[in-house]
């Protein structure tokens, strides 16, 4: 079952300021979607646009070429998934209960019926099988490690039965082993049909794992292909305003190494002149 | 936690337990009563087992006129402060709140205050100090909506403010009052009571008090959702607006009411939510029904020794806040894991 969540012409403003002017984007179910840029670029504001968490000011988003506006929160939530970056919740809820909350969607009464039926275990128990964390499903959310616990909110994002998982940089905050885990995850998530579109600021995580790349730059998406085309020193040095140097490993993948400590210094400072709180 | 293996377990021993907890409030008193007499008082009421007329007479004056009306009260004002109290813990994300977060305890005992100050008669008394909670909480979520558009920080801020608002209203009204009768009229309104509750005031405020605290334990699940997010509740297809403001709207309806019934009762709120979760766990569907019939069961507990600790009896605002604070640090001490 295929699904494909369509931006055209997203135009937000906050406060009198335009954040983005003009956004088109497109996610496929079977491929996974970077959408990188600097700090401040906007990349939160078009996640929470294409969510429906926000309304823009002119354009619409569309799911399967219906203006997700215009759809019941509910049934958008059975096909469009939310992955938030990893959280503490206050309260230390078991695994197997944050996951049935992907299940709400799916509640009688308009969602206020708490019965929770033998399908939606089910459904919460797959999840937790499939993403190999079936193991905690007795445990606090509050105890498990950052890791485990993004793997937890994926799982919910499963059992929600959305085959589009929107994620908030989902290798934020993790470890470099569960960083290289979680791309992989991706990969195959995309291979069995999910679509996933996620925030990264790694331009390595881009070339490692995802079928395209849209820049976010200056409120538009400033180019959008195969990662490897896009991804260029002059690119990487407008958007980050940093000097890389790309090299071609013998097997023909692409990386980008910063240059030799003690060469010459950044153009400017250390940040970026645009950094401003997200 | 082997209760919490057992999910129904808690839930179907709570009311059993409160039973029977009643029935011993009824029998203790200053004319202590065996449950066997209340058990055939209920028998001779039914029309079972008919009683002599003047034993019925007498226990029927002791028991159903003057102690039900205080075990009932007990029993509602303790489910609501800690049901609210449960739903606040949700919805404000924080562990550490209490019903009165957003002014309603601070209105209410400026209302009742003013009704004293005023001379009003006391049901006049009890339905400033319910206006004036609820005005409160009103002027909060004002301010927060004015400046924060809602946001939970502004409606913490808001309720501050708002809190502060009445405290010092509150305050201008004690000084004002006549030191010999009114003022110590507030002060000791303002430690809480349940002796003034009568029957029919008991029943009329039954039905609020019942449908507030049923209306936050449908919320459970949404509770969930909402207390990992509002992005996160909202595209799990909860509509955060409407869930948050309905458990304003429902946990100010009960608090205040049960302000204008007991005056203040501090704590309840507070540490009934955690003992509960420790019972059956952080999930709110279950939380809520169980923080209600626990805050019956310590409210009772407390009215029973407010009124058999000594000759005279004791506010059991104070009794709460004395009881509360070592079960406070108790329940501190296995909860902090989940705090931290």
């Amino acid at each position: 079952m295929s699904a494909v969540l369509l931006a055209r012409g997203l135009r937000y403003a906050w406060r009198g300021r335009p954040v983005l002017n003009g956004v088109d984007l497109r996610v496929d179910t079977g491929e996974v979607v970077s959408l990188l840029g600097a700090n401040g670029a906007g990349k939160s504001t078009l996640l929470r646009l294409l969510l429906g968490l926000l309304r823009p000011a002119a354009g619409d988003v569309l799911l399967d070429g219906t203006p997700i506006a215009s759809m019941p929160r509910r049934l958008l939530a059975r096909r469009l998934a939310y992955v938030p970056q990893v959280h503490v919740s206050p309260f230390p809820y078991p695994v197997r209960d944050v996951v049935l909350l992907g299940r709400l969607p799916h509640a009688g009464l308009g969602g206020l019926s708490g019965r929770i039926g033998p399908a939606d275990r089910q459904a919460a128990d797959a999840a937790l099988a499939r993403l190999s964390i079936a193991h905690l499903a007795e445990r606090p959310y509050t105890e498990i490690s950052g890791g485990e616990r993004q793997l937890v909110l994926i799982a919910r994002a499963l059992a929600q039965g959305a085959r589009l998982l929107v994620m908030d940089e989902p290798t934020g905050g993790l470890d470099y082993g569960n960083q290289l885990r979680l791309l992989e995850l991706l990969r195959t998530l995309a291979a069995d049909g999910f679509g996933v579109l996620k925030t990264t600021h790694h331009p390595d995580h881009v070339l490692h794992g995802s079928h395209r790349v849209a820049i976010l730059r200056d409120g538009r998406i400033l180019a959008d292909g195969a990662p490897a085309e896009i991804l260029t020193r002059p690119l990487m040095r407008s958007l980050y305003d940093v000097d890389v140097e790309p090299h071609r490993l013998a097997d023909g993948r692409l990386v980008f190494m910063p240059p030799a400590v003690g060469g010459q210094p950044a153009p400017h400072s250390p940040f970026h002149p645009s950094e401003s709180p997200a | 936690m082997n209760l919490a293996r057992h999910p129904l377990l808690p839930l179907l021993g709570l009311p059993a337990l409160l039973g029977a907890a009643m029935l011993t409030a009824l029998s203790i008193g200053r004319y202590p009563l065996p449950v066997d007499d209340i058990l055939r008082l209920l028998g001779a009421a039914l029309g079972w087992r008919p009683l002599p007329p003047e034993e019925f007479e007498v226990l029927y004056n002791l028991v159903v006129r003057i102690r039900l009306p205080r075990v009932l009260a007990a029993v509602m004002v303790g489910a609501a402060l800690a049901s609210s109290g449960a739903a606040f813990q949700a919805v404000f994300r924080n562990p550490l709140v209490s019903p009165g977060l957003l002014g309603v305890l601070a209105g209410a005992a400026f209302g009742a205050a003013l009704g004293i100050l005023l001379s009003l008669d006391w049901l006049q008394v009890q339905a400033l100090a319910f206006l004036m909670g609820v005005a409160a909480v009103a002027i909060g979520v004002g301010i927060a909506t004015l400046f924060g558009g809602g946001a939970i920080v502004m409606l913490v801020l808001g309720g501050i403010v708002s809190a502060a608002l009445f405290s010092s209203l509150l305050s201008m009204v004690k000084y004002v009052a006549d030191p010999y009768n009114q003022l110590p009229a507030i002060v000791y309104w303002l430690m809480g009571s349940l002796a003034v509750a009568d029957l029919t005031q008991v029943g009329s405020l039954a039905l609020p008090i019942g449908g507030g605290v049923l209306v936050l334990s449908v919320l459970g699940r949404a509770l969930d959702a909402l207390s990992m997010g509002d992005d996160e509740a909202r595209s799990l297809g909860v509509p955060v607006r409407s869930v948050r403001y309905t458990v304003i709207a429902a946990a100010t309806l009960v608090s205040a009411l049960t302000v204008s019934l007991a005056g203040m009762i501090g704590w309840v709120g507070l540490i009934v939510p955690h003992i509960a979760r420790l019972l059956v766990g952080p999930g709110n569907s279950r939380l809520l029904p169980a923080s209600a019939g626990l805050g019956a069961l310590f409210l009772l507990g407390a009215d029973s020794l407010s009124r058999t600790w000594s000759s005279t009896e004791i506010p059991i605002g104070i009794v709460t806040e004395l009881i509360g604070i070592p079960v406070f640090l108790l329940v501190l001490g296995r909860a902090r894991k989940a705090w931290a």
